[in-house]
């Protein structure tokens, strides 16, 4: 029985125990997970790169941004001082009702018109919407075939052959439950620039 | 809520309390210090570190070793940033945190909060994010499990003098506990796609250049603005991305494991490096919510009555089910305004749907909603989306979940002692309906535990509301408003709430990385842990200490559906009486107005 702290020493087992389990938890641990993730898996550790001709263009993971009709568009990124910042990781913030929301969708909406006036599909709401990271990779299968004709008329390639790159490229639930339909953005583009090599 | 989400929430509690029965046991077999031939390691380190293994204390020294141990915690912790340009392991040559910045971390990280007011990626070098960070994430979460087995053990002993050792529970919560569960987990996750390595960020080419108008600054790098104080810009472009690097996964484990939730970078869990997957997705939900829950039966074991854990269990899930299918439904439905643009907001074979602004396609609206439930459910706190772009009842299922007082499993150890807290009041208020003394597993429930049961469960909800008003009625709160309206009040006691509720997560638009934020936010967090840690101990002794009484006729079982009904019930008119106007306030006016132009 031990009541009053005079008794039994505070200090000294908290000094200890404490720089302990700092050098277990804060040095050994992670090193120990960096030396054994970099032989199991020394892609993913290192940020998943894709080459492309010998050439880093990039991470399979990190969407990048893209405005030219001629690819395919990712979600709206609310990234500073640059849209898909990747060393500035950030969402709008923006509430349902906050009037900078509505403004952002519009002019997201605008663009897609006018970049293909004729297109009479419905716009899906990832596409004119931010994502949480500002660095989406990803947009839905719904606003990857919305895009399908304006690529393929301002490529010069049949509608079909690009509706089938797409296809490939779908990634479906896994399990049926896990996750959403969705495309690679950049994977899907550096296709396209294969198309064109 | 379509089928999709009801077969992945379901599938999702299946698998976590699956997992929750043997870890459960493992936890109450290695807490007692059975663990075969590692004994003789942890006797040596005990031996290094001055410790008499054997030497139990009563509660009072027990709750002091705590918070020592929790500030050499703040002074290391606060050091480090402060010294971060001069020590090694910062290859972007990170400038030293602001004093204010630095001292909210710290209170932050130890009070397993994790509350962020900064970015990861521009702020914290890697030797931080180490041997800073990742060790509070086990630390503060070792302390939650010391205080709830400390507690446990005060319920089943008997005429008992002590409550246990704290540096024996504190080590053996590290040792078998978190740390090989956080190392089996970060391999997954570096298997799924996290970021593991020292090196420096990695700059590449893009396959498009990309143009957007830059802040203009001057010469000390301080934007500028026109006569009328607008920002100024310029248009610039950009060829290249920046990609973070840094060693992720090994704190990315224990970030979700100890209900800690700060995250490496800014966007948290929303981050690609830190949440690549569905997958990775759904390996941290349940890694959140996995000890909380094994903890259940843990005590269950202890106290020699599995069903106690499972009724309390069964009072967590039910409340859980309920605010995760509200949050789910209602992000689901999505924004009329966006709808009124032309946006296509219909869940389909080809697109999620929803509102899916600060949401990413890969989780989409189920694993987005079920996240966020999740995590505040737990006093996690990690966001794999962002919370303030959530609709206003959707964002308002994790302001309620908090506001209970994070006893829906709640965090590691924090929500099973809450959770007790609350069973006591239940046999309390029970007790004075059919008039006889109350007692919860053979305890006589008397004025002592009453009172700092009381003090316990109203601790946190005084800070929020105090906080929250002098937040609104000072400039300095005001000013960092992100969203008008209801919305802006909403942010504000949002953060209040998860700071005093030691979650964590925040509608981020509010600018907290001012002095005034800062501080406020860092006295919520300190006293909402250690104003509940200090009277859950007093209980535990003055528990350990009484008699056992004989169940009787007269003696309210607390393990059938009867108790669990009554104390869902408990929980939810305490939460419900102390929130409820502000919540009007706030989501309820906000929802109203979003839809009244419909």
């Amino acid at each position: 029985m031990n009541l009053r702290p005079g008794r039994s020493p505070i200090l000294r087992p908290a000094i200890s125990v404490f720089v302990l389990l700092a050098a277990l938890t804060g040095i050994v641990y992670p090193l120990a997970v960096t030396g054994v993730a970099q032989v199991l898996f020394p892609t993913q550790a290192n940020g998943s790169l894709l080459s492309q001709d010998g050439k880093i263009v990039g991470s399979e993971l990190i969407g990048q941004n893209f405005s030219d009709p001629k690819n395919f568009w990712g979600r709206l990124s609310a990234t500073a001082p640059m849209p898909y910042n990747a060393a500035a990781s950030s969402g709008s913030n923006f509430g349902p009702l906050n009037p900078a929301l509505t403004e952002a969708a519009k002019v997201r909406l605008d663009r897609l018109k006018a970049a293909d006036p004729e297109n009479a599909l419905p716009v899906p709401v990832d596409l004119v919407t931010a994502s949480a990271s500002g660095l989406d990779p990803h947009i839905s299968a719904a606003a990857a075939y919305y895009q399908a004709a304006r690529v393929a008329r301002l490529r010069g390639v049949p509608l079909a052959h690009v509706e089938a790159l797409i296809a490939q490229r779908v990634e479906t639930p896994l399990w049926g439950v896990l996750g959403e339909p969705r495309v690679n953005v950049l994977k899907l583009n550096l296709a396209l620039a294969r198309l064109d090599a | 809520m379509n089928t999709n989400h009801w077969l992945l929430l379901a599938a999702f509690l299946a698998l976590l309390l699956t997992a929750a029965q043997p870890l459960g046991l493992y936890i109450a077999r290695v807490m007692e210090g059975r663990v075969g031939a590692a004994a003789r390691v942890e006797n040596l380190l005990y031996r290094l570190c001055g410790v008499r293994p054997d030497a139990e204390t009563g509660w009072f020294a027990y709750a002091l070793g705590l918070i020592v141990f929790n500030g050499l915690g703040l002074l290391a912790l606060y050091g480090l940033q402060r010294l971060q340009l001069w020590l090694p392991l910062n290859p972007q040559g990170l400038g030293n945190v602001a004093p204010d910045s630095a001292f909210n971390t710290a209170v932050s990280f130890v009070t397993n909060t994790n509350w962020q007011g900064y970015a990861g990626e521009s702020t914290m070098a890697y030797l931080v994010q180490m041997l800073g960070l990742t060790v509070q994430n086990f630390l503060s979460a070792a302390t939650g499990i010391a205080v709830v087995i400390a507690l446990v053990r005060g319920l089943a002993r008997h005429s008992a003098q002590t409550i246990g050792n704290v540096w024996v529970d504190l080590t053996r919560a590290t040792l078998y506990v978190l740390l090989p569960l956080a190392f089996l987990l970060s391999l997954a996750f570096v298997g799924q796609g996290v970021l593991q390595n020292l090196t420096p960020y990695r700059t590449v080419a893009t396959l498009e250049v990309a143009h957007y108008d830059a802040p203009r600054v001057d010469a000390a790098g301080q934007p500028l603005t026109d006569a009328a104080g607008k920002a100024l810009s310029e248009p610039a472009e950009s060829a290249t991305q920046t990609l973070a690097m840094g060693p992720v996964a090994s704190q990315e484990a224990i970030k979700l494991l100890g209900t800690n939730g700060g995250g490496f970078f800014n966007a948290n869990s929303a981050h690609p490096f830190e949440n690549p997957t569905a997958l990775s997705n759904l390996l941290q939900m349940l890694a959140i919510l996995l000890i909380p829950a094994a903890l259940c039966v843990s005590f269950g074991r202890m106290v020699g009555d599995a069903r106690q854990g499972w009724a309390i269990l069964a009072a967590m899930t039910l409340i859980f089910v309920a605010c995760a299918a509200g949050a789910m439904s209602f992000e689901q439905q999505g924004n009329p305004l966006l709808g009124a643009l032309g946006a296509d907001p219909q869940f389909s074979a080809a697109q999620s749907g929803g509102n899916m602004e600060g949401k990413e396609t890969r989780f989409g609206i189920a694993g987005s909603a079920l996240f966020a439930a999740v995590t505040t459910a737990a006093s996690c706190g990690a966001v794999n989306a962002m919370h303030d772009s959530f609709t206003p009842l959707g964002g308002m299922m994790p302001l309620i979940l908090m506001q209970l007082g994070e006893v829906v499993f709640g965090g590691v150890g924090t929500g099973l002692y809450g959770m007790l807290v609350f069973a006591i009041l239940t046999v309390f208020i029970a007790g004075l309906m059919i008039g006889r003394t109350p007692e919860y597993l053979g305890k006589k429930i008397e004025i002592h535990e009453m009172k700092m049961s009381s003090l316990a469960i109203l601790v946190t909800p005084v800070i929020v509301l105090a906080g929250t008003a002098i937040a609104v009625m000072s400039d300095a709160g005001r000013a960092g408003i992100a969203n008008p309206g209801a919305h802006g009040f909403s942010e504000i006691l949002y953060a209040l709430t998860s700071a005093a509720n030691n979650n964590g997560s925040a509608f981020a638009g509010l600018s907290a990385n001012t002095p005034f934020y800062n501080v406020l936010l860092a006295v919520a967090m300190w006293f909402g842990r250690f104003g509940v840690i200090v009277p859950v101990l007093a209980i535990a002794g003055s528990l350990a200490a009484k008699k056992r009484v004989a169940a009787t006729s007269g003696t309210l079982p607390t393990h059938g559906p009867l108790f669990v009904a009554l104390l869902i019930g408990t929980v939810l008119l305490v939460g419900l009486l102390n929130y409820v106007p502000a919540l009007a306030l706030g989501p309820v006016v906000e929802h109203l107005v979003l839809w009244a132009g419909r």
